[in-house]
C-alpha cells in the first residue's frame, strides 16, 4: 500500500535544505507520494528510512518475469479486485503444457505447432506464450533432452514441470538461463528447487495444497532462501474451489497487504475435468479472476482462439477503448463516385466494417466518426454518435472534395437518425445500411 | 513460526431480489415447474460471504417462425422442429430447459407481419406443449411488440410470464401489460448502469411490483464488446450488494443470439484456419460468453445450441457444488 504524503514526510530529514529541488521537505513528500518524483533526489536521507519506503512501495502483488527476451511474459502488480476500478495489467500467460514421454519428433512437431500459432483480432495479432514441459517419464536424462529441444525450437517462455531436483537441475542447464519457471517447490523438496531457481535465476512456483497458511509459510521459507520471484498453486483444480481461492489470494494481497501471499498464481485448469470444453471453461474463469499464468492441457484452434478473445476483451483498459483515428478511409482505392459509409472509431466496430468492405471486393469511402471509442449503438445512445457528429465529420474531413456524389451510408441500427441528418445536410441522400458488418458485401452489391 | 491467514469477507448489506417465473394451476396457471431466480446475497458463487439460494437458469431460444437467418449449425441440430414452436419447446425441454424463451419473430412488420391474434394462438401452444415457464419477447419493434404482447398478456393471463423487452421508450404498454394480467417484464438498457437503474424505477412507478422485474443490461458476445456487460454486470452487482435497492434485480443475459451473429459462429467459409473446428469454435463462443457473464452475476442465460446448453448446466452445477 502506498503512503501518504504526511507518512512520508515522517521519514525525511525535514530540514527543508531544497537539494531536491523542491522549497521544504513537506512539499517533496507530496511528490513522492504522487510519483511525481524519485527518493534518490534527496541526499541526505537514512538509510532506513530508504527502506521503509522501499517496502511501502512495493507492490502488492510482486511482478514476475517468465522467460527472456522479446518473448518473456510479465505477469502480476495487480492493483485492483474488478477491471472497472481501473484496469488489469499483466494479461495471464497461456501455455501449453507437453509431456516429456512423447516421443521427441512428435513433441518437436507439437512445439512448432504451438510456435507457429497466431490469430489476429481488431489488428492485433494473438498468441500463446510458451511450452510447459512435464517430467513424466521419471528419467533426468530424458526430461533435459526435451527440454533442450523446445529450447532449441522455440524462444518462447518455458515452464519445467518436474517434482525431483535432479531432473529440475538437468533441465534447468538446457534453457540457456532463459528464467523458465520452475514448477515447483513443495514442502519436501523446496530446499533444493530454491537452490536450483537462485542459481539460475529463475521464477519459482510454490505448491501447497488446500492450505492458504501453510502456503504462505513456505512462501516466506523459499524467499528467506534467496528466491524472490515467486508464483503461487494453491492446488485447487474444480471450477467453484479456484474461484474462491484465486478471489481470496487477490483480496489478501490487495485489501489485507498480506505480502507472502502477494504474488502471481499459475493454474491447470485441465486438470480435475471430463473434457477439452470444461477445460477451457475453466481457462476462462482463470483469464477473468485471477491467475497469472494458465498452463492448458489441450491445444487446438477452436479452443486458443476464444481464449485469447477472452484475455484480450478482459484486459482492455475499461478507461481505455481500443480506438482508430476519425477520418475518411480508403478500402480497395476507391474512385470519387465509390460508395461512402459511416460508422464509428470503436476499433472492433471498425476492423468488422473494413474487414467486409474489403471482403466484398468494391473500393469504398469509410469515414470514421469520433465517438470516443464506442460501438454504433453505444455512441448513440450516449449521443456520442449523432446526425450532428457525422454531419461535422463529413466537413472536418473534407469528404465533398474526394467524393462526387452526395449519397451516404449509416448503420442500420441508427436509422433512426436518418431525418435528423437530412437537416444536417441538405442535399444529401441519405441511405440506411444493414445493421450487421456482415451484412455489407451484399448492401454494396446493390448500391448505386 | 506459524504463519494464520485470515480471509477477509466482504459485509454485504443488501441482495438481490428473487423473482419466480410461471405459475401452477393452484396459482393461476398452468406451469408444470416454476424456477425462481435471484436471491444472491455475495458476488457470484461466493458462497463463503454470503447465500445463493437459487442456481443460474438456463433458457433455450425459441422462434415462431422458421429462422432462416441462423448458422447452418443451428438449423442442422435442431431439424424439422425450427417449423414448430411448440414441437421446438418441446424438444428444447428434453434438452434441459428451465425455461422458453419465445421470440414472436414473426410478428415484426419487415418481415411476415403477422397479427396480435396469430400471437396469442402461438403463445397457447407453447403453453400446451411445454409444462415450463416462458419468456415471450415481441419482434422487437416497438409499436408491434406493444400490439403482440397485449393480445399475449391477456390470452395466457396468469401464467407469470416475462415479457419483453421494456425498453427506455417504450415500456408502459407492457408493463400495463404485465400489471393487468399477472406476468413479470424484463427491462432492457444498453449497457449502462444509471439507465438500468433509471428503467427500474420507471416500471416500479407504474406500481409493478420489484419481484415481478428481470433486468437485461444487454449482452455482447465474446470479441464483440463482452467486456463492456461484464463490467456493467459487476458494478450493477456491487451496487445491489452495498444496498442499492433499484439494481436488486436479477439479471438475464441473451448469450445464444449474440453468440450466434458473431462471424466466429455464423460461417466457416473465407474465415483463417487459426480459427480451428467450425462446430466447436462456435460452442465454445456460446459457452465462455455464457460462464464469463454467469461469474460476473447473470442469474439466467438464454442460449440456442444444445450442446452449449449442457455444458453451462454442467458449468452452473460446478460452480454451486462443493
Amino acid at each position: 500500500m502506498g503512503l501518504s504524503g504526511l507518512q512520508i514526510y515522517k521519514l525525511l530529514p525535514r530540514t527543508n535544505c531544497k537539494e531536491c529541488g523542491y522549497p521544504t521537505c513537506l512539499a517533496f513528500a507530496m511528490k513522492l507520494a504522487a510519483k511525481q518524483a524519485e527518493l534518490s533526489a534527496c541526499p541526505h536521507v537514512s538509510e532506513e528510512s530508504k527502506a521503509a519506503l522501499a517496502a511501502a512501495s512495493a507492490p502488492p502483488i510482486r511482478l514476475v518475469t517468465v522467460g527472456s527476451g522479446d518473448k518473456k511474459v510479465e505477469v502480476g502488480n495487480e492493483t485492483v479486485l474488478f477491471r472497472h476500478e481501473k484496469t488489469f495489467y499483466h494479461q495471464p500467460g497461456l501455455f501449453v503444457r507437453l509431456k516429456d514421454t512423447l516421443p521427441l519428433v512428435e513433441f518437436e512437431a507439437a512445439v512448432e505447432q504451438i510456435r507457429d500459432y497466431s490469430v489476429e483480432r481488431v489488428g492485433i495479432p494473438l498468441w500463446v506464450d510458451g511450452i510447459a514441459i512435464e517430467n513424466a517419464s521419471g528419467d533426468e536424462a530424458n526430461f533435459a533432452t526435451h527440454v533442450a529441444a523446445a529450447r532449441a525450437k522455440t524462444e518462447q517462455s518455458l515452464v519445467l514441470i518436474a517434482s525431483a531436483p535432479g531432473s529440475m537441475a538437468a533441465a534447468l542447464e538446457k534453457t540457456d538461463e532463459s528464467a523458465p519457471l520452475v514448477y515447483a517447490a513443495t514442502v519436501d523438496n523446496w530446499k533444493e528447487m530454491a537452490e536450483l531457481a537462485a542459481k539460475h535465476k529463475a521464477p519459482l512456483a510454490i505448491r501447497v495444497d488446500d492450505d492458504l497458511a501453510a502456503l504462505a509459510e513456505l512462501t516466506g521459507q523459499v524467499k528467506d532462501a534467496g528466491v524472490e520471484d515467486i508464483v503461487l498453486d494453491p492446488g485447487i483444480r474444480d471450477l467453484h474451489g479456484s474461484l474462491v481461492t484465486l478471489t481470496q489470494l487477490r483480496r489478501l494481497a490487495l485489501k489485507s497487504n498480506f505480502r507472502s501471499l502477494g504474488y502471481p498464481i499459475v493454474t491447470f485448469p485441465g486438470e480435475g475435468v471430463d473434457s477439452v470444453e470444461e477445460e477451457t471453461i475453466q481457462a476462462a474463469q482463470h483469464i477473468a479472476k485471477y491467475a497469472g499464468i494458465i498452463i492448458l492441457d489441450h491445444f487446438s484452434p477452436a479452443t486458443i482462439y476464444p481464449l485469447l478473445a477472452l484475455r484480450q476483451n478482459i484486459y482492455t483498459d475499461p478507461q481505455k477503448p481500443i480506438q482508430v483515428s476519425p477520418g475518411l478511409y480508403e478500402i480497395s482505392n476507391p474512385k470519387p463516385d465509390s460508395p461512402l459509409l459511416v460508422t464509428t472509431n470503436f476499433s472492433l466496430t471498425y476492423f468488422s466494417v473494413a474487414g467486409e468492405i474489403e471482403g466484398s471486393g468494391r473500393p469504398t469511402w469509410l469515414l470514421i466518426v469520433d465517438a470516443e471509442g464506442m460501438s454504433v449503438l453505444t455512441a448513440w445512445a450516449a449521443g456520442k454518435f449523432d446526425a450532428e457528429k457525422i454531419a461535422k465529420s463529413v466537413q472536418q474531413f473534407s469528404v465533398t472534395d474526394k467524393i462526387s456524389h452526395q449519397k451516404i451510408v449509416i448503420p442500420g441500427l441508427v436509422s433512426t437518425i436518418l431525418g435528423e441528418l437530412e437537416e444536417e445536410l441538405p442535399g444529401w441522400d441519405i441511405r440506411v445500411g444493414p445493421r450487421e458488418a456482415m451484412d455489407i458485401p451484399a448492401y454494396l452489391k446493390t448500391w448505386n | 513460526m506459524p504463519v494464520t491467514v485470515e480471509i477477509p469477507k466482504e459485509k454485504w448489506t443488501g441482495k438481490v431480489r428473487e423473482v419466480t417465473l410461471g405459475a401452477t394451476a393452484d396459482e393461476g396457471g398452468t406451469r408444470q415447474r416454476k424456477v425462481t431466480v435471484g436471491g444472491e446475497g455475495t458476488l457470484p458463487f461466493l458462497d463463503f460471504e454470503g447465500d445463493i439460494p437459487n442456481p443460474p437458469a438456463v433458457a433455450f431460444e425459441v422462434q415462431d417462425r422458421y429462422p432462416e437467418d441462423w448458422s447452418a449449425l443451428l438449423k442442422e441440430v435442431w431439424g424439422d422442429v425450427l417449423h414448430d414452436p411448440g414441437a421446438w419447446a418441446k424438444k428444447a425441454a428434453e434438452c434441459g430447459a428451465d425455461i422458453i424463451a419465445l421470440k414472436l419473430q414473426s410478428a415484426h412488420p419487415e418481415g411476415d407481419n403477422t397479427d396480435a391474434a396469430h400471437a396469442a394462438a402461438t403463445v397457447k401452444a407453447v403453453l400446451s406443449a411445454t409444462g415450463l415457464p416462458l419468456i415471450v419477447y415481441g419482434p422487437g419493434q416497438a409499436e408491434k411488440d406493444n400490439e403482440v404482447l397485449v393480445a399475449v398478456a391477456e390470452a395466457a393471463k396468469g401464467e407469470r410470464l416475462a415479457l419483453g423487452n421494456c425498453e427506455d421508450k417504450n415500456y408502459r404498454t407492457i408493463v400495463a401489460a404485465a400489471l393487468a394480467h399477472d406476468h413479470l417484464v424484463i427491462a432492457k438498457t444498453p449497457i449502462d448502469v444509471n439507465l438500468a437503474k433509471q428503467l427500474n424505477i420507471l416500471i416500479n412507478d407504474m406500481r409493478l411490483d420489484l419481484d415481478r422485474i428481470l433486468m437485461d443490461p444487454t449482452t455482447g458476445a465474446l470479441g464483440y464488446g463482452l467486456e463492456y456487460v461484464y463490467s456493467v454486470m459487476e458494478r450493477l452487482r456491487l451496487a445491489a450488494l452495498t444496498g442499492d435497492s433499484m439494481t436488486q434485480q436479477p439479471m438475464i443475459c441473451t448469450v445464444g443470439e449474440e453468440a450466434w451473429r458473431t462471424k466466429e459462429s455464423k460461417v466457416n467459409e473465407g474465415v483463417p484456419a487459426a480459427w480451428g473446428n467450425w462446430a466447436n469454435r462456435s460452442i465454445n463462443w456460446e459457452v465462455i460468453t455464457a460462464s464469463t457473464l454467469l461469474e460476473s452475476g447473470a442469474d439466467i442465460i438464454v442460449l440456442r445450441h444444445p450442446e452449449s446448453a449442457k455444458l453451462v448446466k454442467k458449468t452452473i452445477a460446478n460452480l454451486v457444488a462443493h
